[in-house]
C-alpha cells in the first residue's frame, strides 16, 4: 500500500518502535545525521544501515538489511537515505528480509521500485521526511511557524 | 487521528495554527510574553542549538503565540511554512538577506511601494546589493533585466499606489526560467484574494499591519515560502554553500525543502533581531480570523465606491482593477476574480488646490498615511508621502498632483459616498 494521506503517516510513526535508517551519515551536517539523531530524541530505537562507516553517532553501523534483520529482527520501519537508482535493489532485499514498511526520504523516487514494493505488500511512504513528519502530527513543526495542516477543536498534547 | 478533509479558507482562517492551547484548553492562544523557554537538559539544548530538534530557545527567533499566526498565514497562503517580522519593511529584509548578499543583483517592477523602492535602492545598494527597476514590470521586461548574479525577481500583487495587477503565472515562469525565485508582496490583496503560490511565486510578503490585522492597530510583517523553489542548485550559495554559523551545515542538503525558512529564521532574523513581539502577534491572530468577511466586504464597498466616482464629474482618471474601465481588467479577472482589493485612486478636478480642499472637507475619511484599516481612509500623496518631489518628479513616479488614495473601509457605503459627495463639493466650491 501507498499511504498518501496525514492520518496514514501519523499511524505509521505511531505505532513504530524501530527504525533502519539506510544511508545513514556520521556527518552532523547531512539531512540523514539529523533525522538519526532526531528519531533517536523521539523514543524510537534507530539502526544505521551504511557498508561504508563501521560506527554512526557512536553506535554499530550494519553493511546491509540483510545482516541487520539477522542480529536485531525486523525493524518496524526501513528509512531511506540512498539515490533513486539504488532503490529497486533495496526492494527486492527489503522484500526478501520480510520488511513490512518502507519511509523514503525526500527525493528518493524510483516509480517502477515503489510498484514492486506496493505489489509485494509492503507498505510505502515516499517523498517525505520521517523527522518532519513526526514533527508535524507531534506539533513541534507548528513551534516553527511551518504548517502542520493540522485543523482540529481538540485538545492533544506537545510533543517535543 | 486528524481527519484528512481538506477545510475550506474560513475553516482555516479560524483553526489553522491555533487549536486549542495543549495545556488549559483555552479556545483563543495565550499570549506567551516570556523571552526565554526552559530547556529539558543539556542534551535536548545541545540538539536544539544545533537545529536538530524543534522547539522554543528565545523569543527573538520562535514563540509560540508567533508560531500560531505563522502558521495561519502559511496555511492560508498554501505555503510550507512562515517567518514573522517586526514590520513589512523588516520581511522584506529577511526574505533578501536570506538569498542575497554583496554582490549579488535583484531584479523589480517599479509598480511597489515607494519606501520599498528606497530600501533597495538606497539601503540594500549600500549593503552591496543592486536592484534593476522595471518599468511596467512584465514578465518580458523583467526577464530582459537578470543579470548572471541576479537572485530574486520581487513585484506586488496589486501595486501600490498604482493599483497594477502582476502578471503572477507570467512572471513566476520568466523567474524559473532565469533559475530565480519570484518574490511577491501580496499585501493589498491578501491570501483571501489571491494566492500567490497557486500561480507559482516562491516567497509571499506582507506587510500585515494592513488588512491581515485589519484593524489598524499593529505594524508588523510576514513571510511565506512555497518549499518547491530548489535551493540547492548552485545560484543561491547562501543557501546551498557550508554555513560558517552552523555546524558548516547546507541548508539545502540538511533541510531540504525547509532550507530557505530555517535559515531566513536561524541566521537571518537572528542576526537582523527585527523579530515580532508576541503581543502583536496575538492581535494578528485575531485579526486574520475574521480575514474573508472582511475582505468581502471591502471589495464590494470599494467596487462601488470606484463606481460612484467614475460617473462623478468632481474625479477622473478612476482607477481600480475591478471596474469593467480598467486597462488592468483582464489581469483581475484571472489573479483576483473575488474582487480586486480595497485601494481605490483618483484625480480630483480642479487641480492640487481642489485636492487640497477635498481632503480638508472630509468629515468619515481618515486622513492618514497607512492603509488596509477596517475604517475608510484618505491619503494626498503629493502633499504628505511624496511631498518632497516636485510637480515632475512626481509624474515620474506615477503620482499627479490632484491624486487621492482610497482605502475603502467597512463603513455603510452610502455614508462613504455622502462624505465624498461634500468634500468634491468643496473641491469645487472655491
Ligand atoms: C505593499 C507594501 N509593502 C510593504 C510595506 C511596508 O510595510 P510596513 O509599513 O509594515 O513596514 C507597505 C507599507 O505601506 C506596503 O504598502
Amino acid at each position: 500500500m501507498i499511504v498518501e494521506t496525514p492520518s496514514g503517516r501519523a499511524d505509521i510513526l505511531d505505532k513504530a518502535k524501530t527504525v533502519a535508517v539506510v544511508g545513514a551519515s556520521d556527518n552532523p551536517a547531512r539531512a540523514s545525521y539529523f533525522v538519526l539523531r532526531y528519531l533517536k530524541m523521539h523514543g524510537y530505537a534507530v539502526f544505521a544501515v551504511n557498508p561504508n562507516l563501521e560506527r554512526v553517532d557512536g553506535q554499530k553501523s550494519y553493511p546491509d538489511l540483510t545482516a541487520l534483520v539477522k542480529e536485531r529482527g525486523i525493524p518496524d520501519v526501513v528509512d531511506v537515505f540512498r539515490r533513486p537508482e539504488a532503490l529497486p535493489g533495496l526492494v527486492e532485499e527489503a522484500i526478501a528480509c520480510g520488511v513490512k514498511t518502507l519511509w523514503l526520504q525526500y527525493g528518493v523516487v524510483n516509480a517502477a521500485a515503489i510498484q514492486r514494493a506496493d505489489s509485494a505488500g509492503l507498505t510505502v511512504v515516499a517523498d517525505r521526511c520521517m523527522k518532519v513528519e513526526h514533527a508535524r502530527f507531534g506539533r513541534a513543526l507548528s513551534s516553527q511557524g511551518f504548517d502542520s495542516g493540522i485543523i482540529s477543536s481538540r485538545r492533544r498534547p506537545v510533543e517535543t | 487521528m486528524d481527519s484528512d478533509r481538506r477545510f475550506g479558507f474560513r475553516t482555516r482562517a479560524l483553526h489553522a495554527g491555533t487549536p486549542p492551547n495543549a495545556a488549559s484548553g483555552a479556545t483563543t492562544p495565550p499570549v506567551e510574553l516570556s523571552t526565554g523557554f526552559v530547556f529539558d537538559s543539556i542534551a535536548q539544548a545541545k540538539e536544539l542549538f544545533s537545529l536538530r530538534a524543534y522547539g522554543n530557545m528565545y523569543t527573538r527567533i520562535s514563540n509560540p503565540t508567533v508560531a500560531a499566526f505563522e502558521e495561519k498565514i502559511a496555511n492560508l497562503e498554501g505555503g510550507l511554512g512562515a517567518v514573522a517580522t517586526a514590520s513589512g519593511q523588516a520581511a522584506q529584509m529577511v526574505a533578501i538577506l536570506s538569498l542575497a548578499q554583496s554582490g549579488d543583483h535583484l531584479v523589480a517592477s517599479s509598480n511597489i511601494y515607494g519606501g520599498t523602492v528606497t530600501q533597495l535602492n538606497v539601503s540594500l545598494r549600500r549593503l552591496g546589493i543592486e536592484t534593476t527597476f522595471v518599468t511596467g514590470g512584465t514578465p518580458a521586461a523583467m526577464a530582459a533585466a537578470v543579470r548572471p548574479n541576479t537572485k530574486a525577481m520581487f513585484v506586488e500583487t496589486i501595486g501600490n499606489p498604482s493599483v497594477t495587477v502582476a502578471d503572477l503565472g507570467g512572471l513566476a515562469e520568466a523567474a524559473h526560467a532565469a533559475g530565480l525565485p519570484l518574490i511577491v508582496d501580496n499585501t493589498f490583496a491578501t491570501p483571501y484574494l489571491c494566492r500567490p503560490i497557486e500561480h507559482g511565486a516562491d516567497i509571499v510578503l506582507h506587510s500585515a499591519t494592513k488588512y491581515l490585522c485589519g484593524h489598524g492597530t499593529v505594524v508588523a510583517g510576514v513571510l511565506i515560502e512555497s518549499g518547491k523553489f530548489g535551493w540547492g542548485r548552485g545560484k543561491h550559495p547562501l543557501l546551498s554553500e557550508p554555513s560558517p554559523s552552523y555546524h558548516h551545515v547546507r541548508f539545502s542538503d540538511a533541510f531540504s525543502e525547509y532550507a530557505f525558512l530555517t535559515r531566513a529564521r536561524a541566521e537571518v532574523m537572528r542576526d537582523l533581531g527585527a523579530c515580532l513581539s508576541p503581543m502583536n502577534a496575538w492581535l494578528l491572530v485575531q485579526g486574520v480570523e475574521t480575514l474573508a468577511v472582511r475582505m468581502e466586504a471591502h471589495v464590494r464597498n470599494a467596487m462601488q465606491i470606484a463606481q460612484f466616482l467614475e460617473a462623478h464629474e468632481g474625479a477622473t482618471a478612476v482607477s481600480y482593477p475591478g471596474l469593467a474601465s480598467s486597462p488592468q481588467r483582464d489581469l483581475a479577472a484571472r489573479y483576483l476574480p473575488l474582487g480586486a482589493g480595497g485601494i481605490v485612486t483618483f484625480r480630483v478636478v480642479g487641480g492640487r488646490s481642489a485636492a487640497e480642499r477635498f481632503i480638508d472637507a472630509l468629515e468619515l475619511w481618515s486622513h492618514v498615511a497607512n492603509m488596509g484599516d477596517a475604517k475608510s481612509l484618505v491619503l494626498h500623496p503629493a502633499s504628505t508621502s511624496h511631498s518632497q518631489l516636485n510637480d515632475e518628479e512626481l509624474a515620474a513616479a506615477g503620482i499627479t498632483p490632484d491624486m487621492i488614495r482610497l482605502s475603502v473601509g467597512l463603513e455603510d457605503v452610502e455614508d462613504l459616498t455622502w462624505d465624498l459627495e461634500q468634500g468634491l463639493g468643496a473641491a469645487k466650491a472655491a
